[in-house]
């Protein structure tokens, strides 16, 4: 058994291609990576509203006042 | 003509290595930018000369024994066949390959690569234990994991006749293990018996954070870092190489690039893995972390860290993938260790670099499962049974037991962590009293200077 269908390197290179584990998988592979990076975003932009409604929460007069002189 | 291909080869291998060791030193200032970001200012100077004294302790012994043992010790371990004392003859600090010699092209940048390498095992350690450590104890340290430990897990487990390789199937193709496990299981060790830098933890045991004083700083030197890791990985390959100097079960005669064990690889292959591993690493590191930026920055490299195990194999969506899922890990782990048993890693290497490591080959066992470990016939092929007696090895048996043992030493003799009144003044206090009276006395007589006129 080998995860890329090859067990020893007794091979001629000129004949060999793809090495990579799991070959066959790939569309269901880039399938997941999708999902992963929509998920990202998803994910990121629900944290970043949370913090940004706890952030407005503290913004008072006296902490704006604050961060304008800090620049 | 063949001889003229062949000293070709030659002097474009040699170019090589020459241009990744010029890249690679580009580690050493990501790491002391880091780590002077990341202290207070009262321990900046320390700080900095701690990391930059090591290059020349560790390239002085890397020269005098390191590099022998990397070639001597690739099966000196019971039952493997012992030291190879003709074998390593060559990398003696008295041979003539040793030196300037105009028929050697190779050993002095080979030599040189590995050299990095060590640099950044011993950096990695000096991260964790800033602010409290003697310079003199780290500088113990440095040699004996730069020149030492390191380069025995080296021969052990990154040589094309290693024992580890031929009998467990290790594979471990850009150092997951035989750099970032070890530093960081050394690190652990020592940082068990230096303890805590004073407040780091409240009373009740509950860990205060104590914020880099300069977080750009520590972003730019891991932007460093990151750049020079690109070097590291053209590094561990062997650029050009014909099948039949490799001398194993290759046939045909298509030339490759190859990996430290000698199997083919390509510069495009772990060009894309390096990227997506990272990416993935970043991303995870993003979201667990909550937009915390040295985490998101130092996830992007234990990314890297955990994927280097099979980069020269993985596809690049799975590279991707297992920097994601060994970023949450590790960084669940750090903090729950951190409030477990009290320990203060400074820069989180433990974490980055130790639990990255393992976590990398492990899963590398499990994705890499069955395919040869090397081109040499009678080879165990890689195996998660492999992979992870390997991890014990790295990390623990030559990273975790050296660095704690040594540490004990150095603490029954008083000479490991400096005085607490030191710790609360400041390493730099004198210096940077020194600093403002230099300053103020200038001030005073340029004002002088300026009624005059």
């Amino acid at each position: 058994m080998s995860t890329n269908g090859m067990t020893s390197w007794a091979v001629d290179l000129a004949d060999v291609g793809a090495v990579y584990p799991f070959q066959g998988w790939e569309v269901v592979m880039t399938v997941l990576c999708v999902v992963f990076w929509l998920y990202w975003h998803v994910r990121q932009m629900r944290d970043e509203t949370r913090e940004l409604e706890e952030a407005v929460k503290t913004a008072t007069n006296e902490n704006m006042a604050k961060g304008i002189d800090r620049y | 003509m063949e001889g003229n291909l062949n000293a070709l080869t030659t002097v474009f291998t040699e170019f090589y290595y020459f241009v990744t060791i010029v890249m690679m030193f580009l580690i050493h200032v990501g790491f002391c930018m880091y780590e002077v970001g990341a202290s207070r200012r009262k321990n900046h100077m320390h700080t900095l000369l701690k990391n930059v004294m090591l290059i020349p302790l560790v390239t002085i012994t890397f020269f005098l024994f390191g590099w022998w043992i990397y070639w001597a010790f690739p099966n000196a371990f019971p039952g493997m066949g012992g030291i190879d004392f003709e074998g390593a003859a060559a990398y003696t600090p008295w041979s003539e390959s040793m030196a300037t010699n105009l028929s050697d092209h190779i050993t002095g940048v080979f030599w040189a690569a590995f050299l990095l390498f060590s640099w950044t095992a011993a950096s990695i350690v000096s991260g964790s234990v800033i602010e409290r450590i003697r310079s003199s104890a780290l500088w113990v340290h440095a040699v004996l994991i730069g020149s030492v430990f390191w380069i025995i897990d080296a021969a052990w487990g990154w040589h094309y006749a290693g024992w580890m390789v031929q009998k467990l199937g290790y594979h471990d193709a850009y150092a997951s293990g035989v750099i970032h496990a070890i530093a960081g299981g050394y690190a652990l060790g020592v940082i068990m018996v230096l303890g805590p830098r004073l407040g780091k933890f409240a009373a009740d045991g509950t860990p205060r954070d104590i914020p880099p004083h300069n977080p750009w700083m520590l972003a730019i030197g891991l932007f460093l870092i990151y750049t020079g890791f690109w070097g590291f990985y053209a590094a561990c390959n062997v650029p050009i190489i014909a099948p039949e100097v490799i001398g194993g079960e290759l046939t045909g005669a298509t030339w490759t690039a190859t990996n430290i064990y000698l199997a083919p690889t390509t510069l495009s292959a772990i060009t894309f893995n390096f990227l997506m591993s990272l990416s993935g690493g970043l991303m995870a590191a993003y979201i667990v972390s909550k937009g915390d930026v040295f985490w998101t920055l130092s996830g992007g490299l234990a990314g890297v860290i955990a994927a280097s195990a099979g980069n020269d194999l993985y596809h690049p969506i799975q590279a991707m993938f297992v920097g994601a899922v060994n970023v949450v890990i590790v960084y669940k782990l750090h903090y729950w260790i951190e409030k477990r048993f009290k320990l203060d890693d400074a820069v989180g290497a433990v974490a980055v670099h130790g639990y990255s490591g393992i976590v990398g080959l492990i899963i590398a066992g499990f994705l890499l499962w069955g395919q040869p470990s090397s081109p040499f016939e009678g080879y165990a092929t890689i195996n998660p049974i492999g992979q992870i007696i390997g991890a014990a090895i790295m990390f623990g048996l030559l990273g975790f037991l050296p660095g704690f043992l040594i540490s004990k030493l150095q603490a029954s003799l008083g000479v490991l962590r400096i005085p607490a009144e030191v710790e609360l003044q400041g390493l730099d206090f004198h210096n940077n009293e020194i600093y403002e009276s230099a300053i103020a006395q200038v001030c005073v007589a340029e004002k002088e200077l300026l009624k005059k006129l």
